[in-house]
C-alpha cells in the first residue's frame, strides 16, 4: 500500500502539487491521468522519493519513503522516467542489466542474468539484447526502458507515458502484459501509469487518477470516474463517453 | 573486446616509454638515464591523472566536452603562483622550500576544488551546469585577478610567475614527484572502487537515483579524486588545460565501451602516451626542449573547437 498525506511539492519555488492525499492498495493497473503540466511527472518522482516534499508524507507499507536508504527504495519502486536519453554505448541487455542495480550493485550475478533474460523476453526484446540502445527505434528504446523497469523487480511499477513511442500494436502488447503482471499470484506488480490515450486507460486500467493545476481532480474505479462531464471538465474541451464491449470508449467531440 | 584494446594501449605505452629512455642514449649511460627516467615518470604521472581525471569529471558533469581545467582549476594554479610572488617577492618565492611550496599548493588546490564542487553539488545534481559556469567565470575572474596582480611585479619577478603558469616538464623534483605519484596512486584506487557506480551514474542522475545510486555522494566522492588528481599534476608541472580533453575523448573513441573500470584507466594510459610520444619527438626528434605544452594545449584545443562545433550544429 502506498500512502500519501497532504503532501505538497514544490519546484523551483513554485507548487507544482498540493493538498494530495491518495492511496493505492496492491495489484491492479492505475492511470494517472490529466493536461499537460497538471503534475503527474511531478507526482510519480516524489512517490518514488526522487524529489523533496514542501510538506506532507509519503508512505509505503508504512514506511516512510523520505527515510528509506536508496537501495531499499529502489528495491520498492521502479520508476521509468518520461525523457530517458542514454549517452553511454550500452546495450539493450546492459541497460536491463543496470535495472538490477539495487540487487547487485554493480557486481551482476546469475540471478540477475536469469532475470534480464527473463525481462528480455517477456517484452520480447530477446532479439535485440546485443543491439546499441541508440541505434533502437524511438519505440524499441522504450520498450527496453520498460523492460529495465521491470527488471528491477519491484512490487511497485511507476511508468511515465511508456507508451508515448509506441505503434498501436506494441501498445496493446505493452498494456496487456502489465494488465497480466498486476493480476493476483506470486509475482503480482502494482502498476502506475501515466498516459494520454483515454482509451488506453478505459481499456485497460482498473482505476484512474485524474489530475488538474497540481491537484487531484478525480479518483475511483475507471467505470465511475471516466464521465463524459468529468474528462470535458479535466481538459477542457468536450468530451463523449460510449460504451464497447463493457469498456467505456472516449471520443473528443 | 574492449579489455584487449586496453591492453594494446599499455603495450603502446610500454613501447613509447622505452624508446624514450633508450632513444640515443650516450655516455654516461647511468646518470642520463637516471634523467630521464625522472623526466618519464612524471609525464607518465601527470598523463595519467589528467586523463583519468577528466574521464570521471565528465561523467559526473554529464558532459563530454568538458574538462577540470575549463572550469578554473588552471587558473587557481596561476593564481596561487602570483599571489605569493606577490606576497613574497621574487626572491623570496625562489628561496621557498621546494617541498614546503609543493605541499600548501596542492592542498590550497584539492581544498579549493573540493570546496567548489562539494557546494555546488549540495544543491542538487542537477545543477552541475551552475557548477561548470561558476568555474569558468572564477577562472575568468583568477585569471583577470592575477594578470591585474602581474601589473604590480617588476619584470624578472613577472619573469618567475611566468614561467611558473605554463607547463613545463623541466625541472621536476624528485620528492615532489614521489608525492604526486602517491596521491595518483591512491585517486586510481580510489577510481577503481567508484567505477561500477560511475557506470550507473553515466545513464544521469535521475535514472541513477531512480535505480537506487545515492547519486549526490557518488558525484562528491568522484570530484574529490578529480580534485586530488588534477591538484597534483598541476602543482607538479603546471597548467594543462586540453590535454584531458584529448585523453578522455580518445579513450571513448578507441575502447568503446561504458565501463569505467576500463575508460578510467584507458584515459590515464592515453594522457601518459601523449605527453611521452610529445615530449619523445620533440626532445630526442626535433632537439626542442619546451615546445610538447603548447603543442597539447593547441591539438587539444583545435578537438574542443570541433567537438564544440560538431554538437552545435542542428
Ligand atoms: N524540473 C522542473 N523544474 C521546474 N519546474 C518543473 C520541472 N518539471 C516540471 N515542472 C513544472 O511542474 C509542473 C508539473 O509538471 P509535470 O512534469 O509534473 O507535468 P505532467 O502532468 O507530467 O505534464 P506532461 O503531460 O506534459 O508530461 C509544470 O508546471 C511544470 O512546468
Ligand atoms: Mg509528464
Amino acid at each position: 500500500m502506498i500512502r500519501i498525506e497532504n503532501m505538497s511539492v514544490a519546484r523551483q519555488g513554485i507548487t507544482t502539487l498540493s493538498d494530495i492525499n491518495l492511496g493505492f492498495g496492491e495489484g491492479g493497473v492505475t492511470a494517472l491521468i490529466g493536461p499537460n503540466g497538471a503534475g503527474k511527472s511531478t507526482l510519480l518522482h516524489a512517490m518514488s522519493g526522487l524529489l523533496p516534499l514542501a510538506s506532507g508524507r509519503v508512505t509505503i507499507a508504512g514506511q516512510d519513503i523520505a527515510g528509506a536508504t536508496a537501495q531499499v527504495r529502489a528495491r520498492t519502486v521502479a520508476l521509468l522516467t518520461q525523457s530517458e536519453h542514454v549517452t553511454a554505448r550500452l546495450t539493450v541487455a546492459d541497460l536491463v542489466t543496470f535495472g538490477r542495480w539495487p540487487h547487485h550493485r554493480g557486481r551482476p550475478g546469475p540471478a540477475d542474468h536469469a532475470a534480464v533474460a527473463q525481462a528480455l523476453d517477456l517484452f520480447a526484446l530477446t532479439d535485440l539484447g546485443q543491439r546499441q540502445i541508440d541505434r533502437l527505434s524511438g519505440g524499441q528504446r522504450q520498450r527496453a526502458f520498460v523492460a529495465m523497469a521491470y527488471a528491477q523487480g519491484t512490487p511497485w511499477m511507476l511508468l511515465d507515458e511508456p507508451l508515448a513511442a509506441l505503434d498501436p500494436r506494441h501498445a496493446r502488447d505493452l498494456m496487456e502484459r502489465l494488465h497480466a503482471l498486476s493480476r493476483p499470484g506470486p509475482r503480482q506488480r502494482s502498476v502506475i501509469i501515466v498516459v494520454h490515450d483515454l482509451n488506453i486507460a478505459a481499456r485497460y486500467a482498473d482505476r484512474i487518477v485524474a489530475l488538474k493545476d497540481g491537484r487531484i481532480a478525480r479518483t475511483g474505479p475507471k467505470v465511475i470516474a471516466l464521465t463524459s462531464a468529468m474528462l470535458s471538465d479535466l481538459f477542457d474541451t468536450r468530451m463523449a463517453v460510449d460504451a464497447v464491449n463493457g469498456h467505456p470508449v472516449v471520443v473528443p467531440v | 573486446m574492449a579489455e584487449r584494446r586496453l591492453f594494446a594501449l599499455l603495450g603502446l605505452l610500454a613501447l613509447l616509454s622505452a624508446l624514450f629512455l633508450g632513444w640515443g642514449l650516450r655516455e654516461p649511460a647511468g646518470f642520463i638515464l637516471s634523467l630521464r627516467a625522472v623526466k618519464l615518470a612524471s609525464l607518465l604521472v601527470v598523463g595519467a591523472a589528467i586523463g583519468a581525471a577528466t574521464v570521471m569529471f565528465q561523467t559526473v558533469a554529464a558532459n563530454r566536452l568538458l574538462t577540470p581545467g575549463i572550469v578554473g582549476f588552471d587558473a587557481l594554479f596561476v593564481f596561487l603562483q602570483t599571489g605569493l610572488v606577490l606576497l613574497l617577492g621574487g626572491a623570496g618565492f625562489a628561496t621557498l622550500p621546494d617541498l614546503a611550496k609543493f605541499g600548501a599548493e596542492l592542498l590550497c588546490m584539492l581544498l579549493a576544488g573540493v570546496a567548489l564542487f562539494g557546494v555546488m553539488l549540495r544543491r542538487g545534481a542537477e545543477d552541475v551546469l551552475r557548477l561548470v559556469l561558476t568555474g569558468v567565470i572564477l577562472g575568468v575572474f583568477l585569471r583577470g585577478l592575477s594578470g591585474f596582480a602581474g601589473r604590480l611585479l617588476d619584470p624578472s619577478e613577472y619573469s618567475i610567475v611566468q614561467q611558473a603558469s605554463f607547463a613545463t616538464f623541466g625541472a621536476v623534483d624528485s620528492t615532489q614527484l614521489a608525492i604526486a605519484a602517491a596521491v595518483l596512486a591512491a585517486a586510481l584506487t580510489g577510481a577503481s572502487l567508484l567505477a561500477p557506480s560511475l557506470d550507473a551514474a553515466a545513464l544521469g542522475s535521475t535514472t541513477a537515483r531512480a535505480i537506487g545510486l545515492p547519486f549526490d555522494r557518488i558525484a562528491l566522492l568522484a570530484l574529490v579524486i578529480v580534485s586530488a588528481c588534477v591538484a597534483a599534476s598541476t602543482a607538479l608541472v603546471g597548467p594543462i588545460t586540453f590535454l584531458g580533453l584529448l585523453a578522455a575523448s580518445l579513450a571513448h573513441a578507441v575502447l568503446r565501451t561504458w565501463r569505467h573500470a576500463l575508460l578510467i584507466p584507458g584515459a590515464a594510459i592515453i594522457g601518459a602516451s601523449i605527453l611521452v610520444a610529445g615530449q619523445f619527438v620533440f626532445e630526442r626528434l626535433l632537439g626542442q626542449q619546451s615546445t610538447l605544452a603548447v603543442i597539447v594545449e593547441c591539438v587539444g584545443g583545435l578537438l574542443f573547437l570541433f567537438l564544440v562545433l560538431r554538437k552545435s550544429r542542428p
